[in-house]
C-alpha cells in the first residue's frame, strides 16, 4: 500500500514534469537569441509587446525581455547578463558608454513625465507651470508624496527636481517604497498621495486608479529613452550582432513609425526622436 | 553457555552493573529478579550487544565476544522488550523480518509460529492495530520464528492482562522444554519468576546479590536482601 | 468596495475557464521548475537527511543546526547567490543557464534542500532509537537495520518532499532573480503574479493565485492522505 503511494507520487511528479517541458521550454538556436534588459515603465507599457514581434519576424532573432529598473538593467547590462538595453537614464548613460561598458547608444524616443494626485489636491498644485515651485508646496503642506526609492530612472528624474528645488525630501510625508512604476501609482492611489510617473505608465493605468495629472509641460519633465548595445569587448558570448539589428530596427523609419503610432486608450505614448 | 567476567557498566560518574561472575547455562530458564534501578534491562542489552560494557568480558560458549558482537553471533540470539516494537507494515511481514535479513524465508514457518502464539488467522492484519497483548504474542511469535539458542525478554508481561501473562508463560515452557531454548527473563514479578524458571538471578544497584535454583532461592535464601525482596518487604 | 472585489473575482474565474495557451504555458512551466527542483533536492536530500539521522555526533549536531537555519533562507537570497553564481560577470558565467528554466531549477533545489534534508532527518531520527534496536535484535545488520527506519520513516520522508513542493512553487524571489520573468520562457505562475499586479491587472493576478491555492490545495490533499496512512 505504501509503496503504491510513493509510486503514485513520483509518477505523478514525473508526468508533471513531462507535461510542463512540452509546453515549457522552447529554446531556440544560441544565435538566435536575444536579451534585451529595459525599465518595467516601458514594459508595462505594452510597447515592446508591439515592436517585438515585428523585429523578431523581420530579422528571425528571438528576443527575451528583462523588465527592470534602470538602475538594476545598467548593471545587468555591465555584468555582461544581457546584450542590449532600453533605458531612460540619458547623463548615466552617456558616462557608461563613456566608461567603455556599452556602445552605439542612441537617441530612440521621447515621453514625458507628469506630477499626479488625488483630486483634493491638498498642496494646491494643479495647472503650475514650474514643477520645483509645486515640489516645494508639497513638502511645506506636508501633503504625502510616494516615490519609486528604488533608483530608477524616474526616481533619478524625482530627485533631480528635489535637488532643483532646494529641498532635501525626508520626513513621514515622503514615501520612498522601493517599488516599480505600476506599484507606486497603486499606493499613491490607495493614499491620495502625489507622485511622479512617466505618462506611458500612467496612461496605461488610467482608468483604474482615481489620480490625475496635475502639472505637466515643464522642459525638466523630458524623458528621454535611447537604446544601447553591451560592448562585445567586455564579456564572452554576448550578442552583438543581435543587438545592433535591434537599434538598427528601433531607429529605422518602420520602427520609428511603430512607436509612433503605438497607442493605448486612444493616446500616444511616446514620440519616436531618433536623428 | 554465557559467561560474564568483571562487567561494569557506568553512565558518566553513575555505575549501573558491576558483575564480578555470572554463568548462565544452556536449556534453563533463567529469571532475573531486582527491584528498579538493579541493572536487569542493562544485563540483557549487553548481553545483547545493543550496549557496550566500560569493562569486563563476556564469553559466549567459551569464546570471547567482541562489541559490537559479529552478526553470525547476534543471529543466534534475539530480545523481546517490554514494549514491543513491531513494523508498520502486516504481522506476517513483522514475524518474517528476521527470516528475511538471514536470506531464509519460510512461509510454512512464520505460519507456524503466528499459530504457536494462538493468532493464526491474523496474517494480513496491520501490526499496529493489534491490542496490547497481541502485539506482545506477535513480538513473540517474531522472536521463536528464529528458532534462537538465546531468548532474552526484558519484563514481556509487565504491561498485559493477567490472561495473556498466562498464554505468554505458557508458551516460553513449551518452546524450552520442545526445542530446548535458553530463556533470560527479566521480571520485578517474583511470581512468574517462581512459575517459570528454574533458576534464578536476585539483582540489586547494579550487583548480583544471589543466584540459584529456584525452589533453593525462594524457599532458602542466602542473603538476607533476597530474603526480604522475597517477602515483599521494601529493600534499598 | 464589496461589489468590486467579488466583480473582480467573477472575472477572474472567467479568466481561468477560457484557460488559454499563455496561462497553460505559465503553469506548466511552474509545475515543471519546481517538480524538477524537488526531485534534484530529494535525490540528495534523502540520502544525506538518513546519514545525519543515523549518527549522533558533535559535528553531525553542528551541521543539524546549519541545516535548520537554511531551512529559513529567504527565496530572494538564494536567488541572489545563484545570480552571482551564473552571471556573465561571476564564476559559472560560461554555462550561460542564466535567464534560462534551469538556474530557476538551481534556485529552487537550493531552498528545497534544507527543508527536505531536515524533515527527513527529524523523521529518522524519530524511529532509529526503537525500529533500529529492534531490527538489530532481529537479527539485522547495520546496513539492513538502516533500511528498516528508512521504512519505517517512509511517510515522513514523503511528506518532506512534499513540504518542499509547497514552498518552492509559491516562491517568487528566486525564480525572478534567477528567472527574469521573460514572457514565454521563464515566466511562472509567481511571477506573472507580481507582473499583473505592477500592471495593475488585478484580475489576471487573481486567476493566477487562485489557480496557485489550487495546487497548493492538492499538494496538501496529497500530504494528508499519505499522513493519514499513518493511522488507519
Amino acid at each position: 500500500m505504501f509503496k503504491s503511494i510513493v509510486k503514485k507520487t513520483v509518477l505523478m511528479l514525473v508526468v508533471m514534469m513531462f507535461i510542463a517541458l512540452a509546453f515549457g521550454c522552447a529554446n531556440g538556436q544560441a544565435d538566435k537569441e536575444l536579451i534585451l534588459a529595459t525599465t518595467t515603465s516601458t514594459y508595462d507599457s505594452g510597447l515592446l509587446d508591439f515592436l517585438i514581434p515585428e523585429f523578431e519576424k523581420e530579422t528571425g532573432y528571438n528576443v527575451s525581455i528583462l523588465a527592470k529598473g534602470t538602475g538594476a538593467s545598467l548593471e545587468l547590462g555591465k555584468r555582461g547578463d544581457s546584450d542590449v538595453l532600453l533605458v531612460h537614464a540619458k547623463s548615466r548613460e552617456l558616462k557608461l558608454v563613456e566608461e567603455g561598458y556599452f556602445v552605439d547608444r542612441v537617441d530612440v524616443m521621447y515621453n514625458d513625465f507628469v506630477i499626479l494626485g488625488g483630486p483634493e489636491d491638498p498642496a494646491k498644485i494643479s495647472g503650475m507651470k514650474d514643477v520645483a515651485e509645486a515640489f516645494k508646496k508639497i513638502a511645506n503642506s506636508k501633503a504625502e508624496f510616494a516615490s519609486r526609492g528604488d533608483n530608477s530612472g524616474t526616481n533619478m528624474k524625482e530627485l533631480a527636481i528635489w535637488e532643483k528645488a532646494g529641498i532635501k525630501p525626508q520626513g513621514d510625508w515622503y514615501l520612498s517604497l522601493g517599488q516599480g512604476m505600476g506599484d507606486t501609482l497603486r499606493v499613491a492611489n490607495e493614499k491620495g498621495a502625489y507622485t511622479l510617473a512617466d505618462r506611458g505608465t500612467y496612461l496605461a493605468m488610467k482608468d483604474k486608479i482615481n489620480l490625475q495629472v496635475l502639472v505637466e509641460g515643464d522642459p525638466i519633465l523630458f524623458n528621454q529613452y535611447g537604446i544601447m548595445a553591451v560592448n562585445p569587448d567586455k564579456h564572452e558570448g554576448i550578442n552583438y550582432d543581435g543587438a545592433k539589428a535591434l537599434i538598427d530596427f528601433m531607429v529605422s523609419e518602420k520602427g520609428q513609425k511603430m512607436i509612433g503610432d503605438y497607442k493605448k486608450f486612444g493616446e500616444q505614448l511616446f514620440v519616436p526622436n531618433a536623428k | 553457555m554465557i559467561e560474564l567476567k568483571n562487567i561494569v557498566k557506568s553512565y558518566g560518574e553513575k555505575e549501573v552493573l558491576n558483575i564480578e561472575s555470572l554463568k548462565i547455562s544452556r536449556g534453563k530458564i533463567c529469571g532475573i529478579m531486582g527491584p528498579s534501578g538493579a541493572g536487569k534491562s542493562t544485563l540483557l542489552r549487553i548481553i545483547n550487544g545493543l550496549e557496550k560494557p566500560t569493562s569486563g568480558s563476556i564469553y559466549f560458549d567459551g569464546k570471547k565476544v567482541s562489541f559490537p558482537p559479529e552478526l553470525s553471533l547476534r543471529r543466534r540470539m534475539t530480545m523481546v522488550f517490554q514494549k514491543p516494537v513491531l513494523f508498520s507494515t502486516t504481522v506476517y511481514n513483522n514475524v518474517i523480518y528476521g527470516l528475511k535479513v538471514r536470506g531464509r524465508e519460510n512461509r510454512q514457518k512464520v505460519l507456524q509460529a503466528i499459530e504457536f502464539v494462538g493468532l493464526k488467522g491474523m496474517e494480513k492484519r496491520n501490526a499496529l492495530s493489534l491490542s496490547g497483548g497481541e502485539a506482545q504474542r506477535i513480538a513473540l511469535a517474531r522472536a521463536i520464528v528464529l528458532e534462537p539458542e538465546l531468548l532474552l525478554l526484558d519484563e514481556p508481561t509487565a504491561n498485559l492482562d493477567p490472561a495473556n501473562v498466562e498464554i505468554i508463560e505458557n508458551l516460553l515452557l513449551e518452546l524450552n522444554s520442545k526445542k530446548n531454548t535458553t530463556i533470560l527473563i527479566v521480571t520485578h514479578n517474583i511470581f512468574q519468576a517462581k512459575r517459570i524458571s528454574e533458576e534464578v538471578v536476585f539483582m540489586k544497584n547494579g550487583f548480583v546479590i544471589e543466584k540459584g535454583p529456584t525452589n533453593k532461592v525462594f524457599s532458602r535464601p542466602s542473603a538476607s536482601q533476597t530474603a526480604a525482596f522475597i517477602k515483599g518487604e521494601m529493600i534499598f | 468596495m464589496n461589489e468590486g472585489f467579488l466583480n473582480n473575482l467573477w472575472n477572474a474565474l472567467q479568466l481561468i475557464l477560457a484557460w488559454d495557451t499563455e496561462l497553460v504555458r505559465i503553469v506548466g512551466l511552474s509545475l515543471f521548475v519546481s517538480g524538477a527542483a524537488v526531485l534534484i533536492a530529494a535525490l540528495f536530500a534523502i540520502p544525506l537527511g538518513t546519514f545525519l539521522g543515523l549518527k549522533n555526533s558533535k559535528w553531525v549536531r553542528y551541521i543539524s543546526k546549519i541545516i535548520y537555519t537554511f531551512m529559513g533562507l529567504p527565496p530572494v537570497v538564494a536567488g541572489l547567490v545563484v545570480f552571482l553564481l551564473l552571471s556573465k560577470s561571476g564564476p559559472l558565467g560560461i554555462l550561460e543557464l542564466l535567464w534560462t528554466p534551469w538556474a530557476m531549477i538551481i534556485a529552487q533545489v537550493m531552498l528545497a534542500l534544507p527543508i527536505i534534508t531536515g524533515l527527513t532527518m527529524t523523521a529518522i531520527k524519530s524511529k532509529d532509537q526503537a525500529i533500529g534496536k529492534t531490527a538489530l535484535t532481529l537479527g539485522a545488520s547495520k546496513y539492513q537495520a538502516a533500511l528498516a527506519v528508512i521504512r519505517e520513516a517512509r511517510i515522513a520522508i514523503i511528506s518532506a518532499i512534499v513540504a518542499g513542493l509547497g514552498r518552492v512553487i509559491a516562491e517568487v524571489g528566486a525564480v525572478m532573480m534567477v528567472g527574469g520573468n521573460i514572457q514565454g520562457k521563464t515566466r511562472v505562475m509567481t511571477t506573472a503574479i507580481v507582473l499583473e499586479t505592477r500592471k495593475g491587472n488585478f484580475e489576471m493576478a487573481l486567476s493566477l493565485g487562485i489557480i496557485l491555492l489550487v495546487l497548493a490545495f492538492i499538494i496538501n490533499s496529497i500530504l494528508m492522505t499519505i499522513q493519514g496512512e499513518k493511522d488507519y
